[in-house]
C-alpha cells in the first residue's frame, strides 16, 4: 500500500479538451529538445552552438529557411493523405513506395520525350505520379479487399518492391547513357520543371499545391459527408455497416487518397528539386510523414503545423552536422525521441495524474 | 437494524452540466438484496460506478463496514470486496472462460479450474472452464462475469441491469444463485427496470429520481403501480388502446429464406416464411440466440444474400435480398438494433452527428457537405419529441444513459418516417414509462398504415402491441399466431420447439 501512497495514480479524463490535446505535442517537441541538448552536451559538443545550428538557423536565416519550406512541401502532401486513412483505421504505411512510383511516372515522360517542350509537361507529370502512386495503394486495396491480407503488411512490402523497380530502371533501360554508368536517369528539359515561387530559393509551386491540398483535406474531413462516413468506419465499424456505409469503399479511397497524395509529392521531388530520376529521391518521406501524421493529431489544420516542424528538424540536423559536428545519426534520434515523447505526451491527454493525498488505494 | 455493509452519505457527482447524483445517502446491509429503481438518466449506473472505483465522487463519503472508504480505482474496490457485473460485458470473446478469469484474478490456472467448479456447482453457475466466450449465450457469459467476481470472495456484489439481456430462463436460474448467495453471506445491488423482478427478489429498494433519493422501500410491501409512482413520480401510462388493424399491402416478405452464416458459432436459418402488411404489427418472439441475430442482419441488409437468392427477402414488393442497408432504407426501411452502441450510434460522436448516420438523406447533406445546422435542428426536434434526458446536441452518445440513447436511436429512425419499421430488442434497458411511450408511438404509427416488424424476448410485450405473433426457434420460424386467439403458454411451446399444440 505504501508504494500508492508516493506514486500518483493515473485517472482517465472524461473529455480531453481542445487545449490539452494542442499542448501535448508542443510539450512533447520540447522535452525531446531538450534531452537532446542534454545528449549533446554529454557527448562534449558546444550545446549552445548545436542549439544555434539546430533550433534557430532553420527559422532565422533565409536561406536556411527556404530549404525548410522545400522539404515542407512532400511531408505535408504525404502527411495529409495519410491521415485521411488513419483516421478510418485503414493503415497504409506503404508512402514510401507510392512516393517512388510516382516519381517514376512522372519521370517515364522527360524519359521517353527527352526534346518535348511546353508549358503542359510539368503538370502532366505531376498528375502521371499522383495516378501512379494511386495504382500503386490500389494493389494494397485489391488485397485488403478481396482477401483481408492485412494493409500494413502488403503496402510496407510493396515500398521494398517499388525500391527495387526504381533500381532496375536506373540500372537497365532509364539509365542515362552519357552519365558515367551512374544509377541515375537525363537531366530533365527546363519545362519538365515545376515553376519556382520564392526568387534565389529552391521553393517551388508545388508547397502551394500542397497546402490547397491540405485545406481540401480539412474540408474533407471535417465537413464532408464522405469524410464522416471515414470516420465513422474507423471509430465504429459496425455502426458503418448498420447505416450502410461499404467498408470496402472506406478501403478503397483511404488507399487511392493517401497513393494519390504520395505519388504526387514523388512526381513533385523529380520535377524540382531532384531533375531527374535517381536512387535517393526519397530521403524517407514516406516514413517520416507517418510521423507527422501523428504529431499533428490527424487533424489536416494540426499536420501544417507538424510538417513544419519535421522539415526543420530535417535542416537543423543538416545545420548541425556542418556547423556543429554532430553525426549524422543525430537526427534519426532526434526523431525517435520526439515520437516517444509525443506518446507519453499523448497518454497524459487521455488520462490525469492523481496524487496521493487526493485518493488512496483502500480504506484509511 | 444490523450495521450496514455500506453506508453512502450525501455522495454527488457531476458530468460537466449534468448533476448525475445529489447527495445520495444510502444503506446497504449485510445479506441483503438490495434494489436501485428509477427511471432512465436518474443516475443509478453512475452510483453503482462510485461505488465500484470507476468514477470518483465529488463530494461526500463512503463508509465500509463502518470505516471511512476512498477508491481509485476498481481493482482498491475488488481488493475491498466489491464486485461489480457491468451491463456491457467486459469478457474477451475470443479466449477461453479460464484464460479471461485469469486475466483479473491471480493464482495458478489448475486451482482456478477447480475453483471456478466449486462455485459454479455452489451457486448454480455451471460454465465449462475451457469454452471459448463467443460459443457462449448471453446468460452463459453473464454467468462468467459473475464467477470472476465471485473469485475474488466479494462481499457486496453490483449487477448493472442484469436482466435485461437474459430470456425468462435464464432470470429464473439468475434469481435462484442471487439468494444463495445471500444466504451465503453476499450483498447485492441490483438495478433493473422490470417491477416485477424486484418485488420478486429484493429486500430493500431505493429510488432514485434525477439524481436525487425519493425514498427506501420495501418492495414487497408496494405494488408494482406503487414503485412505478414513486420512480417516475406520476400515474403508470395506460397501456396503448388498440383497434383492430385494416391491413394494406403487403411490405415485408421473406420466402424460404436460409441462410448459412461463415461464423461456427452463428445460428443458420433454414426456409423461414414471413409476410407483413401495412398497418400490421408482426412480432417475433423466441430465446435470444436462436437466429434473431441472423434474421436481423438479414432484414437490415448488413448481411447480403447472393444476386439468385434475392427474391428471398421483398419489401414493398421488391427483392432485395441482394441490396445492402442504404439500398433498402431508400425504399422507406428504417431500422433500430439491439445493440446501441458501436452499432446504432457511434460512441465518441456527437448526437448531431449521430442523427447523420441514418437520417442523412433527410435533407442533412448538401452537395456533399454536411451544414451542422440541419443535424442540429433535427437532434434538437428528436430530443424533444423523444423525451431524451440529454445536455444537448453536442452531448456524445456514449456519455448519455442507456435508456436515453435508446430513446434516441428509436426517435430518430421514427423521424424518418418509415413505411416498414423493424425494431429488435426496442425497450432493452429503457424505463417503464418511457417504454410504454415507445409502445404507444408503435401502435399509433400501425393505425397510419405502417408496417412494423419487431424482435422481442418480452413476450407481455408482444401481447401488448402486436396483431400477429410468430416464434424462431433453432433458426426456425413457427406460423403466424394471431395474438387475440393464443396464450402466452403456445408461444412457449414453440420457444423450446415443440411445436403447434396438438
Ligand atoms: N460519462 C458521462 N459523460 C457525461 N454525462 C454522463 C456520463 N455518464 C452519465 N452521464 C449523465 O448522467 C446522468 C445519469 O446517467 P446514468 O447512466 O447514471 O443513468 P441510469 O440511471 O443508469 O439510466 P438508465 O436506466 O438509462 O441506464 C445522465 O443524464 C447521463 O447523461
Ligand atoms: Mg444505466
Amino acid at each position: 500500500m505504501s508504494a500508492a501512497r508516493i506514486w500518483p495514480k493515473l485517472m482517465k479524463r472524461e473529455r480531453p479538451s481542445l487545449s490539452i490535446k494542442i499542448l501535448a505535442p508542443l510539450v512533447a517537441l520540447v522535452v525531446a529538445t531538450l534531452i537532446n541538448l542534454l545528449l549533446y552536451l554529454v557527448m562534449g559538443k558546444d550545446p549552445v552552438a548545436v542549439f544555434h545550428a539546430m533550433i534557430l538557423e532553420p527559422f532565422i536565416s533565409f536561406p536556411s529557411f527556404s530549404e525548410v519550406l522545400l522539404k515542407t512541401g512532400p511531408l505535408l502532401l504525404i502527411a495529409e493523405g495519410l491521415a485521411i486513412g488513419y483516421r478510418a483505421k485503414v493503415f497504409n504505411i506503404g508512402a514510401e513506395g507510392q512516393f517512388i512510383i510516382g516519381a517514376i511516372f512522372a519521370s517515364a515522360l522527360p524519359v521517353w520525350y527527352p526534346m518535348a517542350t511546353g508549358q503542359w509537361i510539368w503538370p502532366t507529370m505531376l498528375l502521371a505520379g499522383a495516378i501512379g502512386g494511386a495504382l500503386w495503394a490500389g494493389i494494397t486495396a485489391f488485397w485488403r479487399v478481396r482477401l483481408r491480407a492485412n494493409e500494413i503488411l502488403v503496402s510496407l512490402m510493396l515500398s521494398l518492391v517499388a525500391a527495387q523497380v526504381l533500381n532496375y530502371l536506373l540500372l537497365g533501360p532509364w539509365k542515362d547513357p552519357n552519365g558515367f554508368n551512374f544509377p541515375q536517369s537525363v537531366m530533365f528539359q527546363y519545362d519538365a520543371m515545376v515553376p519556382l515561387i520564392i526568387p534565389g530559393t529552391r521553393v517551388n509551386a508545388s508547397l502551394l499545391i500542397a497546402v490547397a491540398l491540405a485545406l481540401m483535406a480539412y474540408v474533407f474531413m471535417q465537413k464532408s459527408f464522405m469524410g464522416y462516413k471515414l470516420e465513422v468506419g474507423g471509430l465504429a465499424p459496425r455502426a458503418a455497416g448498420y447505416a450502410g456505409f461499404s467498408e470496402g469503399r472506406a478501403i478503397w479511397l483511404s488507399l487511392l487518397i493517401g497513393g494519390f497524395a504520395a505519388g504526387l509529392a514523388g512526381a513533385a521531388e523529380v520535377a524540382g528539386p531532384i531533375g531527374q530520376l535517381q536512387r535517393s529521391i526519397s530521403t524517407g518521406y514516406g516514413y517520416a510523414a507517418i510521423i507527422v501524421a501523428y504529431l499533428g493529431g490527424l487533424h489536416p489544420i494540426g499536420i501544417v503545423f507538424s510538417s513544419v516542424v519535421m522539415a526543420a528538424i530535417y535542416i537543423g540536423g543538416d545545420n548541425a552536422l556542418v556547423s556543429a559536428d554532430l553525426p549524422i545519426a543525430a537526427v534519426r534520434v532526434f526523431l525517435g525521441s520526439l515520437l516517444l515523447s509525443y506518446l507519453m505526451a499523448m497518454t497524459f491527454v487521455r488520462y490525469r495524474l492523481v496524487f496521493a493525498r487526493q485518493a488512496i488505494g483502500g480504506a484509511t | 437494524m444490523t450495521a450496514p455493509l455500506l453506508s453512502l452519505r450525501g455522495i454527488s457527482k457531476r458530468y460537466g452540466e449534468v448533476r448525475a447524483n445529489q447527495a445520495v445517502d444510502l444503506d446497504v446491509a449485510p445479506r441483503s438484496i438490495h434494489a436501485i429503481l428509477g427511471e432512465n438518466g436518474a443516475g443509478k449506473s453512475t452510483l453503482m460506478k462510485l461505488i465500484y472505483g470507476v468514477e470518483t465522487p465529488d463530494s461526500g463519503e463512503m463508509l465500509w463496514e463502518g470505516a471511512p472508504l476512498t477508491l481509485a480505482s476498481p481493482a482498491a474496490a475488488r481488493r475491498q470486496g466489491i464486485g461489480m457485473v457491468f451491463q456491457h460485458f467486459s469478457l474477451f470473446e475470443t479466449l477461453t472462460v479460464i484464460e479471461n478469469i485469469r486475466l483479473v484474478v491471480p493464482g495458478r490456472t489448475a486451482a482456478l479450474i477447480a475453483r471456478v467448479r466449486e462455485l459454479g456447482a455452489e451457486f448454480g453457475l455451471e460454465v465449462d472452464p475451457f469454452a471459448h466466450i463467443h460459443e457462449l449465450s448471453v446468460g452463459e457469459r453473464q454467468r462468467v462475469e459473475i464467477i470472476r467476481c465471485l473469485m475474488t470472495d466479494p462481499k457486496l456484489l453490483i449487477l448493472d441491469e442484469p436482466t435485461s439481456v437474459l430470456p425468462p430462463q435464464s432470470v429464473a436460474k439468475l434469481f435462484d444463485t442471487l439468494q444463495r448467495l445471500r444466504d451465503g453471506g453476499v450483498s447485492v445491488l441490483f438495478i433493473s427496470h422490470k417491477l416485477e423482478e424486484i418485488r420478486a427478489i429484493c429486500d430493500r429498494a431505493t429510488i432514485l429520481r434525477a439524481g436525487k433519493v425519493t425514498g427506501h422501500v420495501d418492495p414487497r410491501e408496494h405494488d408494482a403501480h406503487d414503485l412505478a409512482r414513486m420512480m417516475i413520480g406520476r400515474d403508470m401510462p395506460e397501456p396503448p388502446p388498440m383497434v383492430p388493424s385494416q391491413p394494406g399491402e403487403t411490405m415485408l416478405e421473406l420466402i424460404g429464406l436460409t441462410y448459412t452464416p461463415d461464423d461456427p458459432f452463428g445460428m443458420p436459418l433454414k426456409d423461414l416464411a414471413l409476410s407483413l402488411k401495412a398497418g400490421e404489427i408482426l412480432g417475433i418472439a423466441g430465446i435470444s440466440g436462436n437466429g434473431q441475430a441472423e434474421l436481423s442482419e438479414l432484414i437490415s441488409g448488413e448481411i447480403r444474400l447472393p444476386f439468385d437468392d434475392r427474391e428471398q427477402v421483398q419489401m414493398m414488393g421488391e427483392p432485395v435480398g441482394h441490396l445492402g442497408p442504404a439500398e433498402r432504407r431508400k425504399l422507406g426501411f428504417s431500422f433500430v438494433p439491439e445493440d446501441r452502441l458501436g452499432r446504432g450510434a457511434v460512441q465518441g460522436m456527437s448526437l448531431a452527428r449521430n442523427s447523420l448516420l441514418t437520417a442523412h438523406p433527410l435533407g442533412l447533406v448538401r452537395h456533399g457537405l454536411i451544414p451542422m445546422a440541419q443535424a442540429n435542428d433535427f437532434t434538437r426536434r428528436c430530443i424533444a419529441d423523444h423525451d431524451v434526458r440529454t445536455s444537448g446536441v453536442e452531448a456524445e452518445a456514449g456519455g448519455l444513459s442507456g435508456g436515453n440513447l435508446q430513446k434516441f436511436i428509436v426517435g430518430r429512425e421514427m423521424m424518418l418516417a418509415p413505411k416498414l419499421f423493424f425494431l429488435a430488442q426496442p425497450t432493452w434497458g429503457v424505463d417503464i414509462g418511457a417504454a410504454t411511450t415507445i409502445r404507444q408511438k408503435l401502435v399509433a404509427l400501425r393505425n397510419q398504415g405502417v408496417a412494423i416488424l419487431v424482435i422481442s424476448e418480452e413476450i407481455d410485450e408482444l401481447f401488448d402491441i402486436c396483431d400477429r405473433i410468430q416464434v424462431v426457434s433453432q433458426g426456425r420460424l413457427s406460423p403466424s399466431l394471431e395474438t387475440r386467439k393464443t396464450r402466452p403458454e403456445d408461444i412457449g411451446r414453440y420457444m423450446i420447439g415443440a411445436g403447434a399444440p396438438a
